[in-house]
């Protein structure tokens, strides 16, 4: 018998919750995860970082956020206001919708695409019209400059990440991400993860996961030192917010897809052990130390040294594995033709 | 109406209606980022019509890199929009032309692609049953299995196209100074610094 559930209004509930709920979860974790951002850059350079608000000051985001919310909207004389409206908007929605693919644990993921592992790298390619968009808005020589460094830097290192991302599809034989997890799952828990066959691609997925979401050292189109803050320095208030969150949420992302592409997801490290989305949040958080650390550790590139990476480094190494990988895959080497053995 | 053709409406129009707003514009720039939202209800419209992998492929290649390249130049131009608007009345009726002429090829090939003989034939012939394989997998197998060569041969004149434009345009100019890389690379301490001992109250 049909019940309500079927109908359309019934699934379109169902889609809604389930959007609801990891929306609202994401958010919550992204607040707990910025305050770990600040308090790992704090412990590195020996301060103390935030500890005022709440214990710990593990309330800090949130007084942020209100303090975001309450403050006054500026828009520049000279800027073209829709599209300085819409260019925040846009960074925060893109950063938000790409969740809708990603598995947490077996099963728990609002849409199971076909094309899963595409959907994300297109809308992570669109990722750059926020900034872009933001830059040109503001009408003003910092904003305009930090866009175009962005447009350049985010088109050029998508290129080694779709490559690298190859590597993982020939030796899966899908693109849908649960698959992916799926065929990581094997009798030597961590140890039949891609991590180990595609070693190289790790340290190169990480790199190029940087550059792609702006993160230091390859944060130049908001270099505070030359371009005070690049595209955003014409923003305040809630825009400015939605900009920072649309940030921070691709860079969670990018941390979920390497948990994902190399880490085996939901899959619990040790034989044995039950998996679940427990092991799928803590290996996204280590990612997301890494991500800390580096932000703490490593000084600034410079341009010219970015694209040479990108073009003349990454581009090759990324090409050259998915040719070694694709000789692997067809002779049925132990790891890379998961599609072929079942694991 | 199910759920499925209130989409494709949604997507049609929101597809002619800003293809409209692309030639209307005045700012260049907008016009780009309306194309964009043409490119993005183009793909919604593949995936209505069960072509994911296009809709994608149409995303990340149109969308994601060579609207953000278009983007990039018209941002840079700095044009008098005014005096691009004053030749406006005097080009429409070559304009209307070129309109005319597109709309009758279009016809033409889609009446043609609908009857034709030759293209029915063709077109039973490549197209998989879709219950076995996905629109990925299909697509896998016609360009790098039945039709491998022919994918090759082009790919290899697009490349010879992007050296002969690379060559044509790239010029060496003397006099210039020159990064090198693995000579910055390989400069050590031993070449560039020397410690001097001096003394207090002499100098070097």
């Amino acid at each position: 018998m049909p019940t309500f559930w079927d109908g359309h209004l019934g699934q379109f509930t169902i889609i809604l919750g389930q959007s609801l709920a990891v929306v609202v979860s994401l958010l919550l974790s992204l607040a707990f995860l910025l305050y770990m951002d600040r308090k790992v850059w704090a412990a590195v350079q020996l301060r103390r970082g935030p500890n005022v608000v709440g214990p710990f000051g593990l309330l800090q985001s949130f007084a942020d956020f209100l303090k975001f919310v309450l403050k006054e909207v500026v828009i520049p004389a000279g800027a073209d206001k829709w599209v300085f409206l819409l260019a925040p908007l846009i960074t925060f929605v893109l950063a938000t919708v790409a969740w809708v693919v990603i598995p947490f644990a077996d099963g728990w993921v609002v849409s199971d695409l076909n094309v899963g592992i595409l959907y994300i790298f297109a809308i992570s390619s669109l990722g750059v019209y926020g900034v872009i968009m933001g830059g040109w808005a503001s009408n003003s020589k910092y904003p305009f400059l930090g866009s175009l460094r962005s447009a350049a830097q985010m088109v050029s290192y998508e290129v080694s990440i779709g490559l690298i991302i190859v590597g993982v599809l020939i030796s899966t034989g899908s693109l849908n991400l649960t698959d992916i997890v799926r065929a990581q799952d094997g009798r030597f828990g961590a140890l039949s993860w891609y991590w180990l066959p595609h070693l190289p691609m790790v340290v190169l997925f990480f790199v190029s996961a940087l550059a792609e979401t702006n993160r230091p050292p390859f944060d130049l189109p908001e270099a505070e030192s030359e371009l005070v803050a690049g595209y955003q320095v014409e923003y305040s208030s809630t825009p400015y917010l939605l900009f920072m969150i649309g940030e921070y949420m691709s860079i969670v992302l990018m941390c979920a897809l390497m948990t994902i592409l190399f880490f085996g997801g939901w899959l619990s490290p040790i034989p044995g052990l039950p998996d679940g989305v427990l092991w799928f949040a803590l290996k996204v958080v280590a990612v997301f130390f890494m991500f800390a650390m580096v932000k703490a550790i490593v000084p600034r590139y410079r341009y010219d040294q970015l694209m040479r990476l990108g073009w003349k480094v990454f581009l090759p190494m990324s090409l050259g594995w998915v040719v070694i990988t694709a000789f692997l895959a067809q002779l049925q080497f132990p790891g890379y033709a998961r599609w072929a053995i079942g694991g | 109406m199910d759920v499925a053709a209130i989409a494709f409406y949604v997507f049609s129009a929101v597809a002619v209606g800003a293809a409209a707003l692309v030639v209307i514009s005045k700012n260049p720039v907008h016009s780009v980022l309306w194309l964009i939202t043409v490119f993005a209800s183009c793909a919604g419209l593949f995936v209505l019509s069960g072509a994911e992998f296009v809709a994608m492929l149409l995303i990340i290649v149109y969308v994601g890199a060579v609207m953000v390249l278009f983007l990039f130049v018209v941002m840079m131009i700095d044009v008098d929009f005014a005096k691009l608007r004053a030749g406006f009345a005097k080009f429409l009726p070559l304009g209307a032309v070129i309109g005319l002429v597109l709309l009758v090829e279009l016809v033409l090939v889609i009446g043609v692609w609908t009857f034709g003989e030759t293209a029915l034939e063709s077109r039973a012939a490549v197209a998989p049953a879709l219950e076995d394989v996905s629109n990925t997998r299909a697509l896998g197998r016609l360009i790098y299995t039945d039709y491998v060569l022919l994918f090759q041969a082009s790919g290899l004149v697009l490349f010879v196209a992007m050296v002969g434009a690379i060559v044509l345009t790239h010029r060496r100019r003397v006099g210039i100074k020159r990064q090198d890389v693995l000579a910055q690379m390989y400069r050590d301490r031993a070449q560039s610094v020397e410690l001097k001992n001096v003394k207090p109250g002499q100098g070097v």
